[in-house]
């Protein structure tokens, strides 16, 4: 471990002038050469690496999405044809939970704060980052290749024995796609825990550490127990599939509940994946916006362990009319209400963190405000499907589709996306125009709320999802929601524009653009490839942010 | 019409989901306004700017409010959803007890249709006509993939899965024509994979059973499938093989031959036929071939229903 750190520290040139600004040392200036980027070991690049490549995959995502919801403007499959559409829904499935939102905040802005936050210089193990690096890419593209020449219409879900012995699509090559990826999560979550454990600054205890790498700790605690089964469950799924061994399927004298079970069992503990690291995200961002101390930082930080290690145990809420037993799932309800507790506390808290603040309205702000709103209401809807009676009405409709969007895309896209503001001056050493980002950040609470609360009524009145063709009455609410998908497309693209725009004109960024607390805003903007000059030493607590004194306008900083 | 809310109610279970789900929307809602009020009062109070005063010691501020609020916003939430947790388990056992004199009606699904049989033969695709009134409990399977059979309008859903029955009962107290769909996915044309359920008045119902009348009922045609496929060779009244007697068997305790015992229901009929070595019942030899791939799931419903008929009677069938 320690050559490895020794490597990136030897090629670090010129660390006296890391700290000025515009120092030519920034590890973004430390090696021009295409070389230099797809073959770096440094945590920073190896972020941007994957912010690039999870954009790409979100935007070939957003496509199949648009052609979905353009779809369903009308009750007739007007549009594309069934099999076309029943490949659209599973390409847009499958690139944005494993191509984008796994990856999304843990291997970019996880990947880029994590040594910065805690005074490291590295990951712990900054090869095995590029390797994971190199697998996301490859196993992705690989699939998204596959989807595109031919498709699969399996669902993100590969129920059994329809992905097994029925579907006649490209399934192996997804399946191989998605395990390869599997790997990178993996090597990323196990890189984090060795550099939590190991790699923290003198004075950086387990209390003092800000709660975004509590989050990205348990995420990557739950990234190397769960996605091993997922693995398996793909390589039994391939098993049956080429060599028509019985163990999904009954006519071969397996059991398709099985595969229901493994499945989920990844992909329950997979929905926190997503969103833990964007409740961490949150967290910096609303004290910094209020300008105060996360309130209840140790019960913030228990309430993320509490949610990794319980949502473990609720994977058979997705089975409550399955065939599976109905003791065991009245004991997966009971289990799924109890999660629902330290996220009600946490949002309770970030509520009490505005208590005497003196809030600053920026981009990120906004940005982690709406997060709440959106995770407040997809985490309530969440109860109504936690509730069996209820469940049996509304799971496989319209309202699951609504549910996890609001969790996973109106929560954890917005999280990201405040993240990328907050950090971006730090990224990239330039500001951008607050003005374009706040509005792109209500023009995104906006859009997404028109998007998808009408699918919410849709689920209600008992519109099943995956759904090419449905009933006219559905019309209506269709397409309301079609037509949010414009407003919600424009909050996506916007910030290409002015956040791009800043790469090349936006002005040059200072050390500490916002005032906030935390390691990473203590070196330059952007930092230098060894992060600090001198090993920093934590002496206080996080978020020591004071509100009485601390009367700056951080929005300065973008004049 | 246009569908903005809950479907029309039409079982009895529909209106008891449906008080439930307005109960947890209004507290849910409740809730939800409260934590927006909140935050927009503190945004607008606590901005940049504004005179509120503010403490000067923020940590022990915070540390004072948590001691009095943390407890108390654990421990509600927790008790909120303990109660509708039990609610809605109290329900969800309600929809998984059919009662006893439920009327039985067999579906097999498939890629993509719906195929039901009634006690008397009646077949239907894609349709259900039920009396209004009268519990009825389905039996389900599907001969290929996973489907669910879900009646919005019944706040129901059951997934019907290949290779087992589920079951699903509901009674109708509305009378009308209401949405069938298949809510798992299921391939090319799952949203085509749908129909009615007509739900008839009770004398309406009966002749509509009579007009449709197309054969003989199910007990009777299983009757002669089990001469058909062979079945009364060995399990006969003239077998010289020794294999047990399928009369009086249907609802009873079976002790197997590994020492436990298992309730001779639907899926224990299913798969002695299909599995025969499975649960080879205590003091029989397993020399019963297997069926699979040689009967059709509606050829077993039927073969199910006579052994069913056979329930009350001891005499071996012929």
């Amino acid at each position: 471990m320690s050559t490895a750190i020794d490597g990136i520290g030897a090629r670090i040139p010129g660390s006296r002038d890391a700290r000025r600004a515009d120092a030519p040392s920034s590890y973004l200036t430390d090696g021009l050469s295409i070389g230099s980027w797809l073959g770096t070991h440094d945590h920073k690049r190896i972020a941007i690496l994957y912010a690039i490549t999870i954009t790409a995959f979100f935007f070939i995502g957003g496509a199949a999405a648009t052609l979905i919801r353009l779809e369903l403007a009308t009750p007739a499959g007007d549009l594309v044809k069934a099999e076309t559409y029943n490949k659209l829904f599973t390409m847009h499935g499958v690139i944005m939970v494993w191509f984008f939102l796994i990856p999304s905040i843990p291997a970019t802005l996880g990947n880029f704060l994590v040594p910065l936050m805690i005074g490291a210089r590295d990951l712990a193990f900054p090869r095995l980052n590029l390797t994971s690096f190199y697998l996301y890419a490859g196993g992705a593209t690989f699939t998204v290749a596959a989807m595109i020449a031919g498709g699969v219409d399996t669902g993100w879900t590969f129920y059994a024995p329809f992905s097994t012995l029925f579907s006649n699509t490209h399934v192996l090559y997804v399946l191989a796609g998605v395990f390869v990826v599997g790997f990178s999560s993996i090597l990323t979550g196990l890189n984090i825990i060795v550099t939590v454990h190991k790699m923290r600054a003198p004075g950086m205890t387990w209390f003092r550490l800000p709660l975004f790498v509590w989050a990205q700790y348990a995420t990557s605690a739950i990234l190397v127990l769960a996605t091993p089964v997922l693995a398996m469950t793909l390589l039994l799924l391939t098993v049956e599939r080429v060599f028509g061994i019985g163990i999904f399927d009954p006519a071969l004298g397996g059991d398709p509940l099985l595969f229901q079970h493994l499945f989920w069992f990844y992909s329950h503990p997979a929905v926190y994946i997503m969103v833990l690291p964007a409740m961490g995200l949150v967290s910096e961002l609303v004290a910094n916006g209020a300008r105060n101390p996360v309130f209840g930082y140790k019960t913030m930080a228990f309430a993320i362990i509490a949610i990794a290690v319980i949502g473990f145990l609720v994977w058979g809420h997705h089975m409550f009319v399955s065939g599976q037993s109905m003791y065991a799932g009245i004991v997966f309800s009971f289990m799924s209400f109890l999660v629902a507790v330290p996220s009600a506390i946490k949002v309770f808290n970030w509520t009490a963190t505005l208590w005497h603040g003196r809030i600053v309205y920026t981009a990120p702000m906004l940005y982690a405000l709406g997060f709440v709103g959106l995770f407040t209401i997809g985490g309530m809807t969440g109860l109504f499907l936690a509730a069996l009676a209820l469940d049996v009405h509304l799971t496989d409709t319209y309202f699951v589709i609504a549910h996890f969007h609001y969790i996973m895309v109106g929560g954890t896209v917005s999280a990201y996306l405040g993240g990328i503001h907050f950090w971006w001056p730090k990224i990239t050493g330039r500001m951008y125009s607050d003005r374009w980002a706040r509005f792109a950040a209500v023009l995104l609470f906006v859009g997404f709320n028109f998007t998808f609360f009408p699918q919410y009524l849709l689920g209600i009145a008992g519109m099943p999802r995956r759904y090419h063709e449905y009933p006219p009455e559905f019309q209506t609410l269709n397409v309301l929601s079609s037509a949010g998908a414009v407003v919600l497309a424009l909050g996506y693209l916007l910030p290409l524009l002015y956040l791009g725009w800043s790469l090349f004109r936006g002005a040059r960024a200072p050390a500490n653009p916002w005032h906030a607390t935390g390691l990473e805003w203590q070196t330059t903007s952007p930092p230098p490839t060894h992060n600090f000059a001198s090993t920093p030493v934590v002496t206080g607590p996080p978020y020591a942010y004071v509100p009485m004194r601390d009367v700056v306008d951080a929005r300065e900083g973008t004049q | 019409m246009i569908a903005l809310g809950l479907p029309p109610e039409a079982s009895t279970i529909a209106p008891r989901v449906d008080l439930l789900l307005y109960v947890v929307t209004a507290v849910t809602g409740i809730v939800a306004v409260a934590i927006f009020a909140t935050m927009i009062f503190f945004g607008i109070r606590y901005r940049a700017g504004s005179r509120a005063p503010r403490a000067k010691d923020i940590p022990a501020l915070q540390a004072r409010a948590r001691r009095r609020v943390e407890t108390a916003w654990t421990l509600i939430p927790l008790a909120l959803f303990i109660a509708s947790f039990t609610w809605a388990a109290r329900l969800y056992i309600v929809r998984g007890t059919p009662p006893a004199n439920a009327i039985e009606l067999f579906v097999v699904a498939k890629q993509w249709m719906w195929k039901l049989q009634h006690p008397g033969g009646q077949r239907e695709i894609d349709e259900m006509h039920i009396p209004r009134g009268q519990p009825i409990k389905l039996v389900m399977t599907s001969q290929d993939v996973i489907h669910s059979f879900f009646v919005p309008a019944f706040r129901l859903k059951q997934d019907v899965l290949p290779g087992r029955y589920t079951e699903m009962w509901f009674t109708a107290t509305k009378t009308g024509r209401f949405h069938l769909f298949c809510a798992e996915y299921c391939g090319t044309d799952h949203a085509r994979m749908g129909g009615d359920v007509i739900v008839m008045e009770p004398a309406e119902f009966a002749r509509w059973m009579n007009a449709h009348r197309g054969g003989e009922d199910m007990a009777t045609r299983g009757a002669d499938l089990f001469r058909h496929y062979g079945c009364s060779g060995c399990h006969g009244a003239n077998a010289s093989v020794h294999a047990p007697n399928l009369a009086g068997l249907f609802g009873k305790p079976v002790p197997l031959s590994n020492g436990t015992t298992v309730v001779a229901d639907e899926r224990y009929v299913r798969d002695s036929i299909l599995l025969p070595e499975r649960e080879v019942a205590a003091g029989y030899a397993p020399i019963m071939p297997s069926f699979a791939g040689q009967i059709s799931e509606d050829d077993i419903i039927d073969l199910i229903a006579y052994i069913k008929s056979l329930a009350d009677t001891k005499e071996r069938p012929k």
